[in-house]
């Protein structure tokens, strides 16, 4: 069914494994369209409750495959057709989604870091904007996220300058939930995502609407998103398993409902 | 306690609700759909028990479009003769509040629908289009001339032109939408909107309806004018003298709709 990942789905976490190692997990056209659908099979699925996005080999993603697009291709177009469908499914998806970056993240592989909840690196791995040094400007919305996530200053210096950051230089930044020694690699990660998948999913959405919504509206507004949300969680199963749990003095188990 | 074969509905607290009830095609329209939906409207329209009329549709979408398979061979006078939007151009007719929640798509003739209604409640998630250019023809249920009049006619063109899909951002931009609701809550919300303008004195609402109707259509001094006599017909009413008396005295009014 996909021709550039692998996808897999395994108590409750799907992981979706970029999958083109032998040019460093490059984008082509294939790899957003079958990014794309994968968190979108995985959001659809009631049975996954995390997603996991890595690369195969020894890298995350390096970025558009310059072989895939000619030099007079329209980039705009390019984004609208190719990137902007895949970003959008991933801001979204109303599950957590988990960056687990194994190796360098350069260019639009850095973006697709940027775009998912959490960044779990390996000390092996890397960021880097390269875009500036072939004349180019970041994108697949990473000039929306990068400011958000470690403020303008350092956007800037990395978006200009184009210089690539360590895995250490990248938690100094504020980039990084985890970083995890190559050792404990796929230990850490999927202990990370199985934690992630036996929470109350639904309650976690409800906090990526709000987080996502802060940016964009007024205080009022968000208010009244504030009061949709706590509302739609006070009607799961999970907010009535978490009291029943705590009035037994028992370890909730959520079901994502 | 539905008797309808394309629609479903019932009364609660004063709230005539209505759902479109085909969700297996998305809710597309077709003749039976309008003629369920006219007669409901008219029923409750006269009925003491409803105040306000709400209409959304059953499943992911408000309505994706009207039944294409229904009129696909139908000639100019074939839809002259049967003349169906004279049934559709009643649902304009209704006195009382008629308020929409758009749950996913409101597509062609759904779209229309929901410009027929005087409010509408939508989610983040919806949608809105006129697709009917996609196929060689154009709206025929008032669709250019609701948007237009809500959006202006650039905005109006620039939709009914490409056919694309206008998303709930937009249309609360411009107006089309009152209020975006996260999904889960739609009909709730809508529901707690109605039932307070149900509690409303109802024939304040109903002159209200009508004179912000004629602002639409009527130049400013005509509407004026119409604005006045309403204003002036609500002093013959019971509910004038309660609301004035319960006013000056402190008190909560008791409205009767008299």
């Amino acid at each position: 069914m996909y021709e550039t990942i692998l996808y897999n789905v395994d108590q409750g976490v799907a992981t979706i494994t970029l999958n083109r190692p032998d040019s460093l997990n490059a984008f082509t056209k294939q790899l957003n369209d079958d990014v794309r659908k994968a968190v979108k099979q995985a959001s659809g699925d009631s049975d996954v409750r995390c997603i996991v996005i890595t690369g195969a080999g020894r890298a995350f993603c390096s970025g558009q495959d310059l072989k895939d697009v000619g030099e007079s291709a329209d980039f705009g177009e390019v984004l609208r057709n190719n990137y902007h469908p895949m970003v959008r499914e991933i801001e979204r998806c109303e599950k957590p989604v988990i960056a687990a970056v194994n190796g360098v993240a350069a260019g639009a592989g850095f973006s697709l870091a940027l775009a998912c909840d959490f960044r779990i690196a390996s000390e092996k791995s890397s960021f880097i904007q390269a875009f500036i040094h072939i004349g180019l400007v970041p994108d697949a919305a990473n000039l929306y996220y990068l400011p958000k996530l470690i403020g303008e200053a350092k956007t800037m210096e990395l978006a200009v300058l184009g210089d690539k950051i360590s895995a250490e230089t990248a938690q100094q930044y504020g980039l990084l939930t985890k970083l995890v020694s190559s050792d404990n690699w796929e230990d850490e990660v999927n202990a990370f995502a199985g934690r992630l998948a036996a929470m109350p999913t639904k309650a976690i959405g409800l906090i990526k609407r709000s987080i996502k919504a802060s940016w964009n509206i007024t205080f009022d507004e968000y208010l009244e998103k504030e009061a949709y949300g706590q509302r739609i969680a006070g009607l799961t199963d999970d907010f009535e398993e978490g009291v029943q749990a705590f009035i037994d003095k028992r370890k909730p188990a959520f079901q994502g409902k | 306690m539905s008797k309808f074969e394309f629609i479903e509905t019932t009364i609660i607290d004063g709230v005539g609700f209505i759902e479109l009830n085909r969700p297996e095609v998305l809710n597309a329209i077709n003749r039976g759909m309008v003629s369920e939906l006219v007669s409901t409207m008219k029923e409750f329209d006269r009925d003491d028990h409803v105040k306000v009329i709400v209409l959304t549709g059953k499943g992911r979408a408000f309505a994706a479009g009207a039944d294409i398979d229904e009129m696909a061979q139908d000639s100019p006078i074939d839809l002259e003769l049967l003349d169906q939007f004279a049934e559709w151009d009643q649902m304009l007719q209704v006195k009382k509040p008629v308020i929409g929640a758009v749950n996913g798509f409101a597509l062609g003739g759904g779209f229309e629908l929901a410009l027929s209604c005087d409010m509408l409640f939508a989610t983040e998630t919806s949608q809105f289009g006129f697709p009917e250019v996609n196929l060689g023809v154009m709206p025929g249920a008032g669709g250019t001339q609701h948007l237009t009049k809500i959006m202006g006619k650039k905005k109006a063109l620039e939709w009914l032109w490409t056919g694309e899909k206008m998303s709930a951002d937009e249309a609360i931009h411009y107006g089309i939408v009152n209020r975006l609701i996260a999904p889960e809550l739609l009909i709730e919300e809508t529901m707690k909107f109605a039932k307070k303008v149900a509690k409303q004195p109802p024939l304040a609402v109903r002159l209200i309806k009508e004179s912000v109707d004629k602002a639409v259509d009527y130049p400013l001094d005509e509407g004026m004018k119409f604005e006045r006599k309403n204003f002036y017909l609500l002093f013959s009413s019971e509910d004038q003298t309660e609301g004035m008396n319960a006013f000056i005295e402190k008190r909560k009014p008791q409205f009767k709709g008299k």
